[in-house]
C-alpha cells in the first residue's frame, strides 16, 4: 500500500505519538534552529528582498492565470529540442507511463534525483511492483529508502535521525562493520555505494524545480552532485514534473534562483544547478521525456485563494520556521508535504475530509507567511480551509456535533447583548464548583483540554460593561 | 477627540480589569472615552475555527454598532486584526457588498491600543509608573498580524520605576491559537512550556503582553507551574501612576 492510501491519523493523534518521543524532538530542534539561524542571516542581508519575494509572488500568480497557455508552449519547445511530453491525469497514469519508458529502455533499475513530485505519486512502490528496481541517489532519501521509512521534511528528508542513528543503519544496510558516526565517514560510505549504481543504471528519474516555458529548459537545484550525475550519465532520462512548476521566461529563473536558496539551506547560491533542454548528440542522455502531472492541481486551481498553495517552491522554509512542525516533526502530517505548506497542499491536492485535521494544525501565528520567498498567505489559507472543513461537514449533516452546537449557541449569545450577558451570568455560576481560591484547576467536557495543562483564573464577578454602567 | 471602545467578549468577561485599565488610560491622557453597549463579539473565534456564516452575522453586527465612531481603540492586536484582514475577506467570500464598502471605512478607523497611542496620538510617555520588573512577550497577531512593531516596547520603556527585561526567544507563538489550545492540546503544551521557560529564566516579576487571549495561556502555565510570575495586559502598566496601580492583584470570585 502506497502511503497516500494509508489511513490518515488525524493531526493531533499523530502529533502526540512524535510529541512523546524526546529524541525527536531534541533532533528537530537542533536541526530547524540551525537552519533558522542560517536562512535569516541571507535574507536580513539582502537590501532587495522584498522586492524579490514580491518579484516572485507576481511571476507564479501570472503563470496560475495563464498556466494552460505556458504548459503548452513548454511541451512544443521541449518537443523542438528533441524531449517527449506525456501527460497525466494522476498518479496512476504518470506511474504507468514511468514504469512503461523504463521498460522501453530495457532496464530493471532506475537511480533517482530527489523529488517530491515522485514521492507523492509514490512511483518506487510502482516501480518495484514491475519488477524495477528505484535507487535514491540524495544522501537523505537513500537514509529514508534504506530504513524503508517516509520522509519527515521537504528539504532534509531524514532531518528526524541523527548521526548515531543513521551509522547504525548504514552498519546495517551497507555491509560497512566498521563505520564511524563523523559525517564524513558516513558521506564515504554512501558514496562507495552510489558510485557502483552511478557505473551501470542506464535510466534516470528526476523531479523538477522549475521548468522554462519560453525555452522548454528544465531546472534541478540540488546540493550533493549526485542529482548531476544522474541527469548526465544515463542513455535515458526521465522528469516527472508537476504542472505548477513552469514558469513563463528564462529572465524569471534570476528571482527564483536568488530566492530558493537563501529561503532553503540559507545558501546564497546553489551548490548544483542543473539546466538542460532537450538532447544533444554526445552530451548527456540520448532520451529525454518529460511527463506533466495533474494529480489534483487544476482542481486546486478552481479555488481562487486555495490556488496560491500552487505558488509554493518547496524550500522549506515555512517548516523550518513552524513552531508547531517543530515539536512533531513531518510524520505527523501525514503526507509528503509536512509542515504549514502541507497542511494548505495536502487536503486540496487530496480529498479536504480526509485530511480535515491538518489545517487546524497550526496557531495562526503567521511565522510561514514571513518566511514564505513567494509570499503565500499560509493563515489566510489556513482558515479558508477551515470555512470548507465546516461547511462540508455540515453538508454531511454533522450539525450536531459538540463543537458545532457550542459554536452556534455562542453565535446565538453575541446576536443579543441581552442574551450575551445572561451567558456570561451562567458562565460566572456554572464555574463555582470548579474555583477554588478564585483558580480553576479542573474542567469537564470540552474545556477538559484546557485545564489538562493549564490553570484558568475565575470568571470576575464583574463584567467591564458591568463595571461601565456602574460607573455613569 | 473621541475613541470608541471595543472591548473582546473575553476580556469583557475574563479580564474586565484590562479594559478599566484602557478606559483610565485613555481619560487620563484627555480623551472623550465612549463605550458602544449594543458591541459584543467581532467573530474571530468562530472564523478561526470554520464558521464562517456565524462569524459574518457578527462582522455586520460589528459594522453597525461602530458605523458611528470616529476612532476604535481595541486592547487586543488579534481582535484588531480580525476587522481589518480578515472582514474584507468575508465580504468577499460571501459577496456582500454592503458589508465590504462598511468594513472599508470602520477597518482604517479601528486601532490595537499601543499603536493607537505611538502611531496616532505620537505618544510614548503616558506619564506611568509601574516599579516592577517586567518582560514582555510580542504577540503573533500584534507582531506579524497587524504589525505593531516597536509601539509597546517604546511605551514600556517609558514607564517610570519600571525595569524591562528581555525575553529569550520571544518572537516564538506561546501555543494558543485559540480552539487550537483544546483542539491540539499536546502540540499546544508543548509550546507552552518553552515560553514559560523562557519567561521563568527572566526572573520577571511581570510577563506583558498586548493580548490577553495569549495572556491567559502562559498565565494558565506559569500558574499550573506553580510559579509566582504574573501575567498583566499592557494596559494595566500604562494605566498604573504612583497613586493608583493596576495590574498588582487578581480580581476574583
Amino acid at each position: 500500500m502506497s502511503r497516500f492510501e494509508l489511513p490518515v491519523v488525524p493531526f493531533p493523534q499523530a502529533a502526540k505519538v512524535a510529541l512523546a518521543d524526546s529524541q525527536l524532538r531534541r533532533n528537530l530542534n537542533k536541526a530547524t534552529s540551525t537552519i533558522r539561524a542560517k536562512r535569516k542571516a541571507v535574507t536580513e542581508e539582502l537590501p532587495y528582498w522584498e522586492e524579490l519575494r514580491e518579484a516572485g509572488r507576481r511571476i507564479k500568480q501570472e503563470t496560475m492565470r495563464n498556466l494552460d497557455r505556458y504548459l503548452l508552449q513548454l511541451e512544443e519547445q521541449v518537443t523542438a529540442a528533441g524531449g517527449t511530453v506525456h501527460w497525466a491525469q494522476n498518479a496512476d497514469e504518470a506511474n504507468e507511463l514511468v514504469t512503461k519508458l523504463v521498460r522501453d529502455a530495457g532496464a530493471t533499475r532506475a537511480m533517482k534525483v530527489k523529488s517530491l513530485t515522485t514521492d507523492e505519486i509514490c512511483l518506487n512502490d510502482a516501480l518495484q511492483a514491475a519488477g524495477v528496481e528505484a535507487i535514491e541517489t540524495d544522501l537523505a532519501e537513500l537514509i529514508i529508502q534504506l530504513a524503508g521509512e517516509t520522509s519527515s521534511h521537504i528539504l532534509v528528508p531524514a532531518i528526524h535521525k541523527n548521526r548515531a542513528e543513521i551509522r547504525e543503519l548504514f552498519i546495517r544496510t551497507l555491509g560497512e562493520p566498521d563505520l564511524t558516526d563523523d559525517p564524513s565517514d558516513l558521506t564515504d560510505a554512501a558514496r562507495r555505494y552510489l558510485r557502483k549504481t552511478f557505473m551501470d543504471t542506464t535510466v534516470g528519474i528526476s523531479g523538477a524545480n522549475f521548468a522554462v516555458a519560453e525555452t522548454g529548459t528544465i531546472c534541478v537545484v540540488e546540493s550533493e552532485g549526485n542529482g548531476r550525475m544522474c541527469l548526465t550519465l544515463p542513455k535515458t532520462l526521465i522528469t516527472v514534473m508537476g504542472i505548477e512548476k513552469v514558469v513563463p521566461r528564462w529572465q524569471h529563473m534570476e528571482v527564483f534562483l536568488q530566492l530558493l536558496p537563501r529561503s532553503s539551506t540559507g545558501e546564497r547560491m546553489n551548490p548544483y544547478t542543473s539546466f538542460w533542454t532537450g538532447v544533444h548528440n554526445g552530451d548527456g542522455p540520448r532520451e529525454f521525456h518529460l511527463v506533466l502531472l495533474d494529480n489534483g492541481r487544476t482542481k486546486v486551481l478552481e479555488d481562487e485563494v486555495g490556488r496560491d498553495a500552487l505558488h509554493c517552491i518547496r524550500c522549506s522554509a515555512c517548516l523550518n520556521v513552524c513552531p508547531v512542525y517543530e515539536r512533531t516533526g513531518g510524520h505527523a502530517y501525514g503526507s509528503v508535504y509536512p509542515g504549514p505548506i502541507g497542511a494548505v497542499l495536502t487536503p486540496q491536492l487530496r480529498e479536504l475530509a480526509a485530511y480535515d485535521s491538518l489545517p487546524y494544525a497550526s496557531t495562526l501565528c503567521g511565522a510561514c507567511y514571513d518566511a514564505c520567498p513567494v509570499k503565500i498567505d499560509i493563515p489566510r489559507l489556513l482558515v479558508h480551509l477551515r470555512g470548507k472543513v465546516v461547511v462540508g461537514r455540515q453538508r454531511k449533516g454533522l450539525r450536531f456535533d459538540g463543537e458545532a452546537l457550542a459554536m452556534r449557541l455562542a453565535a446565538r449569545a453575541f446576536a443579543s447583548p441581552k442574551r450575551y450577558e445572561l451567558a456570561q451570568a451562567l458562565a460566572r455560576v456554572g464555574q463555582l464548583p470548579f474555583v477554588h481560591d478564585g483558580v480553576i484547576e479542573a474542567l469537564p467536557a470540552y474545556l477538559r483540554s484546557w485545564t489538562v495543562s493549564r490553570n484558568l483564573e475565575a470568571v470576575p464577578k464583574q463584567s467591564f460593561r458591568q463595571w461601565w454602567r456602574s460607573k455613569k | 477627540m473621541q475613541v470608541s471602545l471595543f472591548v473582546p467578549c473575553y476580556v469583557d468577561t475574563l479580564f474586565p480589569e484590562t479594559a478599566i485599565a484602557m478606559t483610565r488610560l485613555l481619560e487620563r491622557l484627555g480623551l472623550e472615552v465612549a463605550f458602544p453597549q449594543a458591541q459584543t463579539c467581532c467573530g474571530q473565534m468562530h472564523f478561526n475555527t470554520g464558521y464562517q456564516r456565524e462569524a459574518l452575522d457578527l462582522a455586520r453586527r460589528f459594522v453597525d454598532v461602530f458605523a458611528g465612531s470616529e476612532t476604535i481603540v481595541v486592547p487586543s492586536a488579534s481582535c484588531c486584526g480580525m476587522v481589518r484582514e480578515f472582514y474584507p475577506y468575508l465580504a468577499h467570500q460571501h459577496d456582500d457588498v454592503a458589508l465590504a464598502t462598511a468594513v472599508e471605512e470602520v477597518a482604517v478607523r479601528t486601532f490595537e491600543l499601543s499603536e493607537f497611542l505611538v502611531q496616532q496620538l505620537d505618544i510614548e510617555d503616558v506619564g506611568a509608573y509601574y516599579p516592577h520588573r517586567v518582560t514582555y512577550h510580542p504577540t503573533c497577531h500584534s507582531l506579524r498580524g497587524i504589525s505593531v512593531g516597536d509601539a509597546p516596547l517604546k511605551l514600556l520603556r517609558a514607564v517610570r520605576g519600571l525595569e524591562l527585561v528581555p525575553l529569550g526567544d520571544a518572537e516564538s507563538c506561546c501555543g494558543f491559537g485559540g480552539t487550537f489550545a483544546v483542539k491540539n492540546t499536546d502540540t499546544s503544551t508543548a509550546m507552552l512550556t518553552d515560553k514559560v521557560a523562557n519567561v521563568v529564566a527572566t526572573r520577571a516579576e511581570v510577563c506583558v503582553a498586548v493580548d490577553n487571549s495569549c495572556l491567559m495561556q502562559i498565565g494558565g502555565g506559569l500558574s499550573r507551574g506553580r510559579t509566582s510570575i504574573r501575567t498583566v495586559h499592557l494596559a494595566q502598566i500604562l494605566a498604573s501612576t504612583a497613586e493608583a496601580a493596576f495590574g498588582t492583584t487578581h480580581v476574583s470570585v
